[in-house]
């Protein structure tokens, strides 16, 4: 599996303010990669200085064997970004707008990836087939942010950006969205890296998720990964012959055997609590937003020990 | 396929997309037709007075002044709105995710601000070519129109995509841009001769585009004896093509160095700024 993005000491600063202090990892080909933190922890930082939007000020970072700060238009060529559009381009159409972005891809075409995506099929993908001629003014925030994401892939990224992506998604919008990232990688083999505050979302699309907190990462494992490392003892509850009971145990499985072993089926109403990856991570953003970065980075690392 | 000449092809189809986007759209048609009203008006009202030490109205010798300070306006104040607008709606962010992205924006935007100012001097010639007498002395002075009007967005483009790059938002495109070219057209002897004015005021007039935009107007509309009212009683055609040629050739070269600087500051935490400042208007 070859790397695509490397990250060695990476670290910014904005005025006095240490943002990143040292952040390591790597992006694996293929992997979507998920950094999850609580607002202001950096990961917005982070992803737009492998983006080459912002300059860093120390540390090594190399993405699709380049230094984004200085990368070339080829470089660019492989990269796609995701942004939250606002209201520019309020006269285009959707399929205007994607066709002149797009062609800026066609000198970048190989055999093996064709550049851009057909205009239609990518419409059709993202679900605007029917809107495509339609003034963009004229769309909502939802379908505004699925022209965002078509923007974003038209010219068949080999990595692609992904900032909060679905901030302001309304449920169904926000399902749809999953699907096509989830498409995306598993049908051309696109590497993602992309951000949230949102535990569910990282469970939902990400292969690996970093942690973020106090200028740090706390934590890079996958989902079930950190869920196993931050598990302790789990809750056990039942009832027999109506009477409730409940029992903090390690071993939950054993436990349970051994529950059933001793009144078979007189057990009701059984459930098994884990204590959760979310306790954890809400610990982590209620520490962060009082202040206490540095704590809540400490609390996370200890707990997922 | 070579990416960069690729990616101007790219930027003259945007021009020409969003220019025909514009003449079409109410709010464009809108602006054009208040601009011209407006100048028509005023010389329509104007239309029986002499213009003296000449035996021209004063229509004939107001018209060209008056198009060259729209020339010279509408090319400065055109480019730094759009261009301060489309930094913080994210069209310049888009742009810089694409490669070569960059190259055809610009060369977009100088196609559509060119572009733009054709409906805009047609409204205002029509109807005053079928309104007023003894406005062209000399056809030939239709290529002196197309001279200065080249010569002269070239000299003042470059001023207003500086001030659309440099201004830290929008509404500071007023204090920054309109602000200014507003005192230049007031001394740049549009509406009275420059002559009129303190010598400083003339000196200063004197430095900028505006004034020799409308001098050269002038040069192209009217007779050569109404040359008798300029400056050192003549066109001075040399060094207006000296002082426009001048300001063409520091835009050029400085332009893109204050764009590029700009661009490499784009960032979507500033898209994200603009938009919360936007909807704070008061602070």
């Amino acid at each position: 599996m070859t790397t695509v993005v490397t990250v060695r000491d990476l670290r910014m600063r904005y005025g006095d303010n240490d943002v990143l202090r040292g952040v390591d990892f790597d992006i694996n080909s293929g992997e979507v990669l998920c950094l999850l933190g609580p607002n202001g922890a950096g990961k917005t930082t982070t992803i737009e200085i492998l983006e080459g939007f912002r300059i860093r000020s120390a540390g090594e970072v190399t993405v699709l064997g380049q230094d984004p700060a200085r990368a070339d238009e080829d470089w660019r060529a492989r990269t796609g970004v995701v942004l939250q559009s606002w209201r520019d381009h309020p006269r285009w159409t959707p399929r205007r707008l994607l066709t002149q972005l797009g062609g800026y891809f066609a000198p970048y075409s190989t055999p093996e990836r064709t550049r851009p995506h057909d205009v239609d099929l990518l419409l059709e993908t993202v679900g605007l087939a029917d809107l495509a001629d339609r003034k963009i003014a004229t769309l909502s925030g939802g379908q505004r942010r699925r022209l965002d994401v078509a923007v974003g892939i038209v010219g068949r990224p080999e990595l692609l950006f992904l900032d909060e992506p679905t901030a302001g998604f309304d449920p169904q919008a926000r399902r749809e969205f999953h699907d096509i990232v989830h498409r995306l990688a598993e049908s051309e083999g696109t590497t993602i890296l992309l951000t949230t505050h949102d535990l569910d979302e990282a469970e939902k699309l990400a292969d690996r998720v970093l942690i973020l907190a106090g200028g740090r990462i706390v934590a890079d494992d996958s989902v079930d990964g950190l869920s196993r490392r931050v598990e302790g003892e789990s809750q056990v509850l039942w009832s027999i012959d109506g009477t409730r009971h409940s029992e903090e145990v390690a071993d939950a499985t054993a436990f349970v055997r051994a529950l059933f072993d001793k009144h078979g089926d007189q057990v009701a109403e059984l459930e098994v609590r884990r204590a959760s990856l979310e306790d954890a991570y809400i610990a982590l953003v209620q520490q962060h937003e009082a202040g206490h970065g540095d704590a809540a980075a400490r609390l996370f690392t200890e707990v997922a020990r | 396929m070579n990416p960069t000449t690729h990616a101007i092809r790219l930027g003259l189809r945007r021009g020409w997309t969003e220019f025909s986007q514009s003449i079409r759209s109410t709010q464009d048609q809108g602006f054009y037709l208040f601009t011209a009203a407006l100048v028509v008006g005023y010389l329509f009202l104007r239309r029986n007075t002499d213009v003296e030490g000449t035996d021209l109205m004063l229509p004939s010798v107001a018209l060209p002044s008056i198009l060259g300070a729209l020339i010279a306006f509408g090319v400065v104040i055109g480019p730094a709105y759009a261009l301060a607008m489309e930094k913080e709606d994210g069209t310049l962010l888009r742009h810089k995710a694409v490669p070569h992205g960059l190259r055809g924006y610009f060369v977009g935007q100088l196609f559509l601000q060119s572009a733009g100012l054709m409906p805009q001097m047609l409204v205002i010639l029509v109807p005053s070519f079928l309104l007023f007498d003894d406005l062209m002395a000399d056809p030939s002075g239709w290529l002196t129109v197309a001279w200065v009007l080249l010569l002269g967005l070239l000299a003042t483009m470059p001023i207003g995509m500086v001030i659309g790059g440099v201004v830290p938002s929008t509404q500071k495109v007023g204090t920054w841009g309109m602000l200014p070219v507003m005192i230049l057209g007031g001394i740049s002897g549009i509406f009275y001769p420059i002559q009129q004015l303190w010598w400083w005021v003339e000196v200063i007039a004197q430095v900028f585009p505006m004034y020799w935009i409308a001098l050269g107007m002038r040069s192209a509309f009217l007779p050569d004896s109404a040359a008798a009212l300029e400056v050192g009683e003549s066109w001075r055609t040399w060094e207006t093509l000296g002082v426009l040629g001048a300001w063409a050739i520091v835009g050029a070269l400085l332009t893109p160095i204050v764009l590029r600087r700009m661009a490499r500051r784009q960032t979507g935490s500033q898209v994200e700024a603009a938009r919360d400042a936007s909807l704070q208007w008061i602070r």
